[in-house]
C-alpha cells in the first residue's frame, strides 16, 4: 500500500486519504445513537459488552491489593451469578503486571490476558530507550497485550516517520508474545482528519488494535471519533484483508453508552468486529452498570448499587 | 447470521385514538359531508383500513370557502397582528405537547418510519409555527413594503409525502400574514390534518380561520376553481401544477406551486467520501424517496465512481427496511398501491433501457406496499430513470469527468428544485452553486430543512418560495 516507510512516502500516503466532514460524522453518530436495543438483543449486547471490557485500574494509588481485587472481579464479575462471562482483559501499569498475572492464574483466570500500558503512558514524553524498557518490563512480567501511546507531539508537528518508527519498534519488541494496542489519544489530536491519519499510521506500522485514549485526557471515546476509527479498520480490511481491532477507552460509564458503541461497531465496521478479539472497551465503572442492567433484565427491577461489588 | 440482530422495538400506538369515520372541519366544527360519501384511508404498512374519511363535494367546498371568507372579513382581518401571533404560538406549543401523538399517527397513515416522523417531521412542524408566529407583527420587514395586505382566503392543497410538515409550510405563513385557509390534504393521508383541526379547536382559534376539506383530485379541482378563493398554494406533481396554472389563467387568483424535482447530487473526487456516501443515502432513501427535492440523480466523478459505489453498497446493506413503527426502521412502506406501481414501472423501464439494477439483500414484508432500496448504474441522460421523477427509493447513478460536465448534466432537466454538492474545496462549491439552476442547493449535506430558509424551484419545479422571509411574500400583497 505504501512504497516504503520513509517520511515522504508516509506523508504522501496520508494525503491520499479522503478528508472527514465533521458535521456529517456527528450527524451519522447521532442517528445511530437513536437505535433502540431491547429484550433479546439487549441481553446479548450486555453479555458481549462484559466480555469486551478491559477492566482497568491506572492510578498512582494502585496497590497489589487493589489489583488482586479487580482480578477477582475480572474472572467472576458477579459472584452470585456464574453465568456472567469473564471480562476481556485486566489492564494495569507495568509494575503491577506480575501481580495481576499470578492472581489470575491462581483463581481460574488463566484465559484472561493482562494488558499493560507502556511507552511512558500517558504522555509518551520520554526517550525511546525508556519506552522500550517500559515495554520489555511489561512483557517479561507476563503482559500479553501492550497498550502503547503514540508521540502526539511528533504527530502534530508532522513528523509522521517518527511516530511510525516508534510503533514499528515496539511491535518488534512485542513479537509473538504480546498484542499491540496503539493509543492515539484523540482528545489531543482534536480533529477527525487527524484521527483518520493517525489510525492509518498505526495500522500500517503494525498495530493489532487502535485505541482512542488513555482515559487521562478529555474528551476521550466520543461516538464520532470511534466511528471514524471503525471506518478506518473497515477500509483497511478492504485493502489488506487484515482485521485490526478497535478499543474505545475513557468516558464509557454506563450500559447505554456501551450498547451505543456496539451499534457503531455493527453498522460501521460490521458484525465481524463484534468479538473481544476485535473490539474492547477500556473502562472501570462501566462493568458494574452492565451487571446492574443484567440483573434488571433477569429480575425485572433495578437493584441497588449495593448488590454489585466495588471492585 | 449477525448475532446482534436488533429485537423489535415498537413504538406504542396507544397514544392515538382513531375514530371510525371523520367528518369535514368547517367553521370550527366537524360537520358531515353534504356529499354523504366517505372513502377509506389505509395503513400502507399493513394494507388495513384505519378509518373512513369524508369526501367533500362542491357544496362542501362552497361552505368551507364561505366560512373562511366570513372569518376573514369579520374576525381575522380585524385582529391585531400580535393577537394573531399569539394564536400561532399557542398552536406551536400544543403541537410540541402532542408531538408523539402526531408522530405515531403520521407513521400509521403515511408509512414513514417513526424515527423520521418523531425526529424530523413533527419537530419541524412545530418549528414552522413558532417561526411564523414571530413574524405576525413584523410584516413591515417582510420585504414587500410598509403595511402589506393579506390576499384573503387561500386555498391550499398538500401532498401525502410529508402530510403534517406540508400543512405547516402552508398554514403557518398563511395565518401569520392574516389570511384564512381552506386546506385539502392528500386523500391517502388526511388523518394528521384532521388531528390538527382538533388542535385549532384546542387553541381557541376563531371559527372559520382554518377549514379542512378532505377528498381526492375532484375536491382539489373544485377548490381551485371556486370563485371565492383569492390565492392557491399547491404542493404536488408537476402535472397537477400545470392543470392548476391552466385553471387559474385569466382569473384574479395568484398561485404558488411547489412541484416535482430530479435533483442532481454531485460528488467531486475531493469530497469527504464517507460522509458523501451518507449524504447519498440520506438524499434518496429518506422518507422512502418520497421527497420532491430527493437527490435522485447521483452525479459522481468518474475517477472515484467505483470506490463510491462500493462504499454505497456496503452502507445500503445496513439499511433497515420494515415496520415503520419500529424505532430502528430506516425505510418504511410506500404510501400507496398507485405509487408502488409507478416506482415498479419506472424501475422496469430502467432495466429495459439497459441500466444495471442493484438492491441489497432485503426481505420485504408480505402485506402492504414495499420497495427495496435500489440503485441503477450505467445510467445515461437519455434513460427515463434519469429524466422522470420516480418518487421512490431508487437512485440513478451517472458519472462525469469535469466540473463543467457535471453542471451541464445537472442542469439538463426540465426540473430545478434542489441539488447537492460534495467537495472539501470551498471555492469549487461556490462556483458550482452559482452555475446550478436549482432553488435549493446543499453543500456537504442534503435534505436539511429550516423554517428560516426559503424553499422552492426553478423551471418546472414551481413558482414562488416557501419559508423564510421570501415565503411570506407569497401570502402578502405589496404595501406602500
Amino acid at each position: 500500500m505504501i512504497i516504503d516507510s520513509s517520511e515522504s512516502s508516509l506523508k504522501a500516503f496520508l494525503q491520499t486519504l479522503p478528508r472527514v466532514d465533521e458535521v456529517g460524522v456527528n450527524a451519522r453518530a447521532a442517528m445511530l445513537a437513536t437505535r433502540s436495543i431491547k429484550t433479546s438483543s439487549k441481553e446479548w449486547a450486555i453479555d458481549t459488552a462484559i466480555s469486551m471490557v478491559d477492566l482497568t485500574t491506572l492510578e498512582g494509588a494502585d496497590t497489589p491489593g487493589k489489583v488482586r481485587a479487580i482480578c477477582a472481579k475480572a474472572v467472576r464479575p458477579d459472584a452470585t451469578d456464574l453465568s456472567v462471562p469473564s471480562v476481556g482483559a485486566v489492564c494495569v501499569y507495568n509494575d503491577m503486571v506480575h501481580i495481576a498475572r499470578s492472581t489470575l492464574d491462581q483463581i481460574g483466570g488463566k484465559a484472561i490476558p493482562v494488558a499493560a500500558v507502556a511507552t511512558a503512558f500517558p504522555s509518551g514524553r520520554a526517550s525511546f530507550a525508556v519506552k522500550a524498557q517500559d515495554t520489555m518490563d511489561a512483557i517479561n512480567a507476563g503482559a500479553a497485550e501492550i497498550d502503547m501511546v503514540i508521540d502526539r507531539g511528533a504527530f502534530l508537528s508532522g513528523r509522521y516517520g517518527e511516530v511510525f518508527d516508534e510503533i514499528v519498534k515496539i511491535k518488534e519488541l512485542c513479537g509473538e508474545k504480546a498484542h499491540l494496542k496503539v493509543i492515539l489519544e484523540t482528545g489531543e489530536l482534536v480533529t477527525l482528519d487527524n484521527v483518520r491519519k493517525a489510525s492509518y499510521l498505526a495500522m500500517l506500522a503494525g498495530a493489532d488494535f487502535i485505541k482512542t485514549s488513555t482515559g487521562k485526557v478529555s474528551p476521550a471515546a466520543t461516538a464520532p471519533v470511534v466511528l471514524v476509527m471503525l471506518e478506518a479498520v473497515r477500509d483497511y480490511f478492504g485493502m489488506t484483508k487484515v482485521r485490526i481491532g478497535v478499543k474505545p477507552a475513557g468516558g464509557i460509564r454506563n450500559t447505554k453508552d456501551a450498547i451505543k458503541q456496539l451499534v457503531l461497531v455493527n453498522e460501521v465496521a460490521g458484525p465481524e468486529w463484534l468479538t473481544p478479539q476485535l473490539f474492547r472497551i477500556g473502562a472501570s465503572a462501566l462493568l458494574n452498570d452492565l451487571l446492574l442492567q443484567r440483573m434488571k433484565m433477569r429480575d425485572g427491577y433495578y437493584a441497588s448499587p449495593s448488590y454489585v461489588t466495588l471492585d | 447470521m449477525n448475532p446482534f440482530e436488533y429485537a423489535p422495538a415498537l413504538e406504542s400506538t396507544s397514544i392515538v385514538t382513531i375514530a371510525e369515520r371523520y367528518k369535514l372541519f368547517i367553521n370550527g366544527k366537524f360537520v358531515a359531508p353534504r356529499s354523504g360519501k366517505y372513502f377509506p384511508t389505509i395503513n400502507p404498512a399493513t394494507g388495513k383500513t384505519l378509518s373512513q374519511i369524508a369526501e367533500a363535494n362542491a357544496a362542501d367546498v362552497d361552505l368551507a370557502v364561505k366560512a373562511a371568507r366570513e372569518a376573514y372579513a369579520k374576525v381575522w382581518s380585524k385582529l391585531s397582528a400580535s393577537e394573531r401571533g399569539k394564536y400561532l404560538f399557542r398552536i406551536a406549543r400544543i403541537l410540541q405537547e402532542r408531538a408523539r401523538e402526531f408522530a405515531v399517527l403520521e407513521t400509521l397513515d403515511n408509512g414513514k418510519p417513526i424515527r423520521e416522523s418523531r425526529d424530523t417531521d413533527i419537530p419541524l412542524v412545530a418549528a414552522h409555527f413558532f417561526y411564523h408566529a414571530g413574524w405576525a407583527d413584523k410584516l413591515n420587514f417582510a420585504g414587500v413594503g410598509e403595511q402589506p395586505k393579506p390576499y384573503g382566503v387561500v386555498g391550499q392543497i398538500i401532498p401525502w409525502n410529508f402530510p403534517m410538515l406540508m400543512l405547516a409550510w402552508k398554514v403557518a405563513p398563511a395565518l401569520a400574514t392574516g389570511n384564512t385557509v381552506v386546506l385539502k390534504p392528500a386523500e391517502t393521508t388526511s388523518l394528521t390534518a384532521l388531528l390538527f383541526a382538533e388542535v385549532c379547536q384546542q387553541a381557541g382559534l376563531p371559527a372559520g380561520v382554518v377549514n379542512i376539506v378532505t377528498g381526492a383530485g375532484a375536491t382539489g379541482a373544485t377548490l381551485v376553481n371556486h370563485p371565492g378563493i383569492d390565492k392557491i398554494a399547491f404542493t404536488g406533481s408537476t402535472d397537477v401544477g400545470k392543470l392548476i396554472a391552466t385553471a387559474i389563467a385569466g382569473t384574479k387568483k395568484s398561485a404558488t406551486l411547489e412541484l416535482g424535482g430530479k435533483a442532481a447530487n454531485i460528488i467531486y473526487d475531493d469530497a469527504a467520501i464517507d460522509e458523501a456516501v451518507e449524504g447519498i443515502v440520506n438524499g434518496i432513501f429518506f422518507n422512502q424517496g418520497h421527497v420532491c427535492c430527493a437527490g435522485s440523480r447521483l452525479l459522481v466523478q468518474e475517477n472515484i465512481a467505483d470506490e463510491v459505489l462500493e462504499k454505497l453498497k456496503v452502507r445500503m446493506s445496513h439499511i433497515r427496511l420494515g415496520n415503520p413503527l419500529d424505532k430502528n426502521t430506516d425505510i418504511g412502506a410506500i404510501n400507496s398501491a398507485a405509487q408502488l406501481a409507478k416506482i415498479r414501472e419506472l424501475s422496469a423501464a430502467g432495466e429495459a433501457e439497459g441500466a444495471e439494477r442493484w438492491s441489497p439483500p432485503c426481505e420485504l414484508p408480505t402485506d402492504g406496499f414495499w420497495f427495496a432500496p435500489t440503485i441503477f448504474t450505467g445510467v445515461s441522460q437519455t434513460h427515463r430513470i434519469a429524466r422522470e421523477e420516480i418518487f421512490g427509493p431508487v437512485l440513478s447513478v451517472l458519472t462525469f469527468r469535469t466540473p463543467q460536465e457535471a453542471i451541464e448534466k445537472a442542469n439538463n432537466t426540465p426540473y430545478g428544485l434542489s441539488a447537492g454538492i460534495w467537495s472539501e474545496k470551498g471555492s469549487k462549491i461556490l462556483w458550482t452553486a452559482s452555475k446550478l439552476r436549482a432553488g435549493v442547493i446543499w453543500a456537504n449535506t442534503f435534505n436539511k430543512f429550516d423554517p428560516a430558509s426559503p424553499f422552492g424551484g426553478y423551471k418546472e419545479s414551481g413558482w414562488g418560495r416557501e419559508g423564510g422571509r421570501h415565503g411570506l411574500a407569497a401570502y402578502l400583497k405589496a404595501g406602500k
